[in-house]
């Protein structure tokens, strides 16, 4: 990517960031829950007309929606996004404080995800139609069908209930409380990737250099790992920045199954709980995540794929 | 004659077939292969039963039959899931062909809409509208399909542009076609393809989502009989009464497996490339 790409990719990024700004707080002001009423009954008082009226006021929820929208995004934009009444703190230090662990999950389990798909794609691409593919295809498609909260439950019930070795409950976040929710992500991702290598090592395989080489008396194993194992990982490193992208936000299910203090954990309770400052917040933060990592992906490009470096 | 011949001829896409027409009429059978016990009505005497010769799959904690809920379970799933999938389709390939056709300032409105939905992991935003709008299945529904249907819209609007400035679309312009005709005639059968196979492909990962959703709350709604929510309540007998989560786990598992190879083997017999 040159400069002008960046750039428009930039502004590409602020535009979709108002738009996700724009539609979150259209859902949580149409949305039928009343937000003062939570936050009184949240702090066991009982909520008069009166006072529900007089709160609404002072927060500025009887304002027309436009001035109450420019409000909150300018609050954003100077970094206050707002008091979360659930826990009576700042948005800001919660997201932060469970930012950390989530990233830990996201980091661990897409590291032992590679560390299955690799060398089980490679395999069935290596081996083409004999019986390992047909096993590691066989194995890839029933792993993506399988319902992670599901893994999830059943990893949890014979480790942690039958044989007693992990703990139930992964609240403290630490190395061990890992163990069980970042297996249950790699193997709900691994079957997905392990296509993806298989696919992309078989394209390789196929180009013209592979048999040049080989011709040339090189051997098999050395082009496999020199030349087409680099080659193929192009394309998974694309992949790779939606997944991250998507596990920050969409590790919820895991974290709520094993109560892990993680971003997805804070959401589903702040989306239960009504707690309307913490779910804007929450979801332009993915958002932002999300696009910044996508662009650092491509970014990638211009150091991983050497025809990116002559283009310029 | 000739259908019998395809039926043989793809023999993978017959067997799924089946399996898939079998679930389908297990849902629609339901009471018939419960003996009438209704899924919803629970007896505490026979509380958190195991699997036995009167419960197959066991009850749960209100003493309800899990085999009734599995079954019934299917009817909540398939009607949502089969409800999203008809939606995306329907909403993201008129807005793709839309875009793709009119081109210009429907097509960057429409497109600006796809970029902002898929620049962003959609179970969040799904999570985010299904919590908000209140949970049931209806909003689970709309929440998964608002953030899929830019997939088909893209689809779509691309295989549109493959032949909008063909020779034999302007003739017909030229010609004097109106445009719900070149629509419907031209742009559509060149489109339907393709997005009928995305769609079969579909149905599981959209089925897991909104178990997903089930799951965390934001869907089904007790007393409502569904496998995510099913698993979602069973979880606080895990050691007491684990048949509480694998037969509705099962159910979704064995669901979703005959939907995807379903959509897999359709997609091998439309898809022009694998001939």
């Amino acid at each position: 990517m040159n400069r002008k790409q960046i750039i428009s990719r930039l502004l590409q990024i602020v535009i979709v960031l108002i738009g996700i700004s724009f539609l979150t707080f259209l859902l949580t002001y149409v949305s039928p829950g009343d937000p003062v009423r939570h936050m009184l009954t949240a702090t066991g008082t009982m909520p008069t007309e009166e006072l529900i009226q007089s709160i609404r006021s002072e927060m500025g929820l009887n304002d027309p929606f436009f001035v109450q929208y420019f409000r909150w995004l300018g609050n954003c934009l100077r970094g206050d996004f707002g008091h979360s009444y659930m826990l009576n703190k700042p948005v800001v230090t919660l997201l932060l404080a469970r930012l950390w662990p989530t990233l830990k999950l996201t980091i661990m389990s897409t590291v032992l995800m590679l560390l299955i798909a690799v060398p089980l794609g490679m395999l069935s691409a290596v081996y083409k139609n004999s019986w390992i593919d047909y096993l590691v295809r066989g194995i890839t498609f029933f792993g993506v069908s399988l319902p992670n909260f599901w893994v999830g439950l059943m990893l949890m019930l014979v480790f942690c209930v039958k044989i007693n070795l992990l703990p139930v409950i992964s609240s403290g976040g630490g190395f061990k409380d890992m163990i069980l929710p970042s297996v249950t992500l790699a193997i709900a991702m691994s079957a997905k990737y392990t296509r993806q290598v298989r696919t992309a090592v078989l394209d390789e395989l196929t180009s013209d250099y592979v048999i040049g080489a080989q011709a040339r008396g090189v051997k098999f194993w050395k082009i496999l790992w020199l030349n087409v194992f680099p080659n193929s990982l192009l394309p998974l490193i694309t992949m790779l920045g939606l997944s991250i992208g998507s596990l920050l936000g969409g590790t919820s299910v895991v974290e709520v199954i094993f109560s892990y203090p993680g971003l997805g954990n804070l959401a589903v309770s702040a989306i239960t709980s009504c707690d309307y400052y913490l779910i804007q917040g929450y979801v332009l933060w993915v958002a932002v995540i999300y696009m910044v990592i996508n662009l650092v992906v491509d970014l990638s490009y211009n150091f991983v794929d050497p025809r990116m470096r002559l283009k310029r | 004659m000739k259908k019998q011949n395809f039926f043989i001829k793809n023999k993978q896409f017959t067997f799924f077939i089946i399996l898939a027409l079998l679930i389908v009429l297990a849902a629609i059978l339901a009471p018939v292969l419960t003996h009438g016990i209704d899924p919803t009505a629970g007896n505490l005497k026979e509380a958190i039963m195991p699997p036995c010769k009167e419960h197959i799959f066991g009850t749960d904690k209100m003493g309800r039959d899990i085999f009734a809920r599995v079954i019934y379970g299917a009817r909540t799933s398939l009607t949502a899931t089969l409800s999203v999938v008809c939606i995306i389709f329907v909403v993201g390939g008129l807005m793709g062909v839309f875009a793709g056709y009119f081109g210009g300032i429907v097509d960057t409105v429409i497109m600006r809409i796809a970029d902002m939905m898929i620049a962003f992991p959609g179970l969040v935003l799904a999570l985010a509208v299904a919590g908000i709008l209140g949970a049931n299945v209806r909003n689970a529904v709309i929440a998964i399909a608002l953030v899929s249907w830019t997939k088909y819209a893209r689809l779509a609007r691309s295989l549109v542009m493959k032949i909008r400035h063909r020779d034999y679309v302007s003739a017909a312009i030229v010609t004097g076609s109106k445009t719900p005709y070149m629509i419907t005639r031209y742009m559509l059968p060149n489109v339907l393809p393709t997005l009928v196979i995305t769609a079969a492909t579909d149905i599981g990962s959209m089925m897991l989502e909104l178990a997903a959703l089930s799951f965390l709350g934001f869907g089904a709604t007790p007393p409502t009989p569904e496998w995510g929510l099913m698993l979602s309540e069973g979880r606080a007998y895990m050691q007491s009464a684990p048949w509480l989560m694998i037969y509705p786990g099962l159910a979704i598992f064995v669901t979703v497996v005959v939907f995807n190879m379903l959509g897999d083997s359709l997609r091998d017999i439309l898809d022009p490339k694998n001939e």
